[in-house]
């Protein structure tokens, strides 16, 4: 395998890891907060893609000067419209069934079978396709051997910038440091003065608004089909379970060795064979780890 | 300035809290002693509101605060110090303390909290989890400080720790509460810490309450065997 090769297939291993680092993130910290893992959160992907291919849709169709563009409004209106969906699913389903995790997790699944069915019914049973913007079109070629996609960059930075966004708001504000004292200790955090209620629904909101952006991110990369969210959440729930809940860097890092190995192990082997070895790899590490390869040690 | 009355409070069908009364005045302190298992911990935590209790009536200068979720009766004015004292382990002290100041305007931990309790200062930046347990009480009683408490409820604050720093913890408290005039509620098993602080003696046997004296006339010998049958 020649250098040229090898770094092509290291920055691709790099998108697939900011996809799964966006949901995984998503997941992690709701996970992480309210005990509840949200089946549909494959779904929400999906909605934030649906929003992207609206959005170019409209452009396309009522403002064709400004197209070039559609790709930020798209990226917005998919945090914003998942967000709100997040919260209204907290605040009218999820919160019911707390301390219930088998009950939210059924119910959860429910609603991934309904968006995807309304996804069928309303927008398309086909895969559905943006276009790729004038300047997002082309390549970077550092070198005359590698050729890196522009649009594969753009969801890089997209992604680290979103990274960065989370990090702040949950180190830096005091919303997050709301959101870490309810993670670490949820009667505690109430009995300190903290309204872990809306805490949740907010967080959640957060969580899926996350969600929204990797669908988002995904358009550029592939079509998107009701069932598009299917394939992305069984690779994220590895993803969370492989980084350890406790640590978002450990998620981070985690999607990044995940996203690393399935490039290269696709490269190398057939994609059945590339899974296996990922989950056995995973299964390995978890033996060793239970927690998770970043849990921190702390008494507690 | 805090009254307690009619209160009922269960694990499923266990009763174990049983139409307990009781007024607390303001800068009051109040022990309620008792040994393992009489219901110390039940009690405080219906207060706060971590545990529900089944009836009663629990009033905050005048405010009937039963029925609230917790974080609105730390609005009210109680403040919460709990047994084993439940440090957030992955914030750092100083976020520890901050996570108390949700109804503060200026969200800034104030001198007065270091001055107090030097140790926190020095430890600023060190994860709560990773303090020792007399450094973990006094961080969790700053946390439960910086929201203005007209109550401060504390659950066996001297449990598992070394007897040096329990006098310290005594002294810390006294002071605080001449310079900042709250009403003190401490559960408790170490007798000369209760009488270190305390101003009145109540004492708890099966979830009620069967006795109760100020500090003047208490009968130390009398509480003492209470605690050791
Ligand atoms: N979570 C619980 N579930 C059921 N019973 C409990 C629980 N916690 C405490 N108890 C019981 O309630 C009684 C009072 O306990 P507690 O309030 O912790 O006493 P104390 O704080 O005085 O040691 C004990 O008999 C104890 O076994
Ligand atoms: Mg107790």
């Amino acid at each position: 395998m020649t250098f040229d090769v090898l770094a092509m297939q290291a920055f691709t291993g790099l998108s697939i890891f900011t996809i799964l680092m966006l949901m995984a993130l998503g997941l992690a910290i709701v996970f992480g907060l309210m005990g509840v893992i949200n089946m549909a959160h494959g779904e929400l992907m999906a909605m934030g893609a649906y929003c992207s291919y609206g959005a170019a849709r409209f452009f396309e169709n009522f403002a064709p000067s400004m197209m070039d563009y559609y790709v930020f409004v798209g990226i917005l209106l998919a945090f914003v419209v998942t967000s709100a969906f997040g919260f209204l699913l907290e605040r009218g389903l999820i919160r019911f069934l707390y301390k219930r995790p088998l009950d939210t997790l059924l119910a959860t699944w429910g609603l991934s079978l309904v968006l995807q069915q309304v996804y069928r019914q309303f927008i398309s049973s086909k895969e559905v396709e943006v276009p790729t913007v004038s300047w997002l079109q082309g390549a970077w070629q550092p070198t005359d051997g590698i050729a890196l996609p522009l649009s594969r960059i753009f969801i890089v930075v997209l992604a680290i910038v979103t990274a960065a966004a989370v990090y702040w708001l949950l180190f830096r504000t005091r919303w997050g440091l709301r959101i870490r004292a309810v993670t670490q200790n949820r009667a505690m955090a109430g009995a300190a003065g903290i309204n872990t209620a809306r805490v949740d629904a907010y967080t959640f909101a957060l969580g899926c608004g996350l969600a929204g952006i990797a669908g988002s991110s995904f358009t550029m990369l592939a079509s998107t089909g009701p069932t598009t969210g299917q394939h992305y959440i069984v690779d994220t729930f590895i993803v969370v379970v492989f980084g350890g809940v406790e640590s978002l860097l450990g998620t981070i890092s985690s999607a990044f060795i995940i996203g690393q190995m399935q490039s290269w192990f696709e490269f190398e082997l057939s994609g059945s064979m590339a899974r296996a070895s990922i989950l056995l790899l995973v299964i390995v590490v978890l033996f060793f780890r239970p927690n998770g390869l970043f849990a921190t040690k702390v008494r507690r | 300035m805090l009254k307690v009355s009619g209160l009922n409070v269960y694990y499923g069908e266990s009763h174990v809290i049983r139409d307990v009364a009781f007024d607390v005045a303001e800068g009051e302190t109040v022990a309620i002693m008792g040994r393992n298992g009489m219901g110390k911990s039940t009690l405080l935590k219906s207060l706060i509101g971590m545990l529900p209790a089944r009836s009663g009536e629990i009033s905050l200068g005048g405010d009937l605060i039963s029925g609230r979720p917790s974080f609105a009766r730390v609005a009210a004015g109680m403040g919460f110090v709990p047994q084993g004292r439940m440090i957030f382990p992955y914030l750092t002290v100083e976020e520890n303390i901050l996570t108390g100041m949700e109804n503060v305007v200026d969200k800034t931990v104030p001198a007065y909290v270091y001055d107090v309790f030097p140790v926190l200062a020095e430890m600023k930046t060190r994860r709560g989890g990773n303090l020792s347990g007399g450094q973990q009480q006094q961080l969790a009683i700053a946390r439960a400080l910086v929201s203005n408490p007209k109550v401060l409820i504390l659950d066996e604050p001297t449990e598992g720790i070394q007897p040096s720093i329990i006098k310290d913890i005594a002294q810390a408290l006294n002071r605080l509460k001449t310079d900042r005039g709250f009403s003190l509620v401490v559960s408790e098993q170490v007798l000369s810490f209760a009488v270190d602080v305390a101003d009145r003696f109540l004492i708890i046997e099966k979830g009620e309450f069967v006795y109760e004296g100020p500090k003047e006339t208490v009968d130390q010998a009398r509480i003492h065997s209470y605690l050791t049958i």
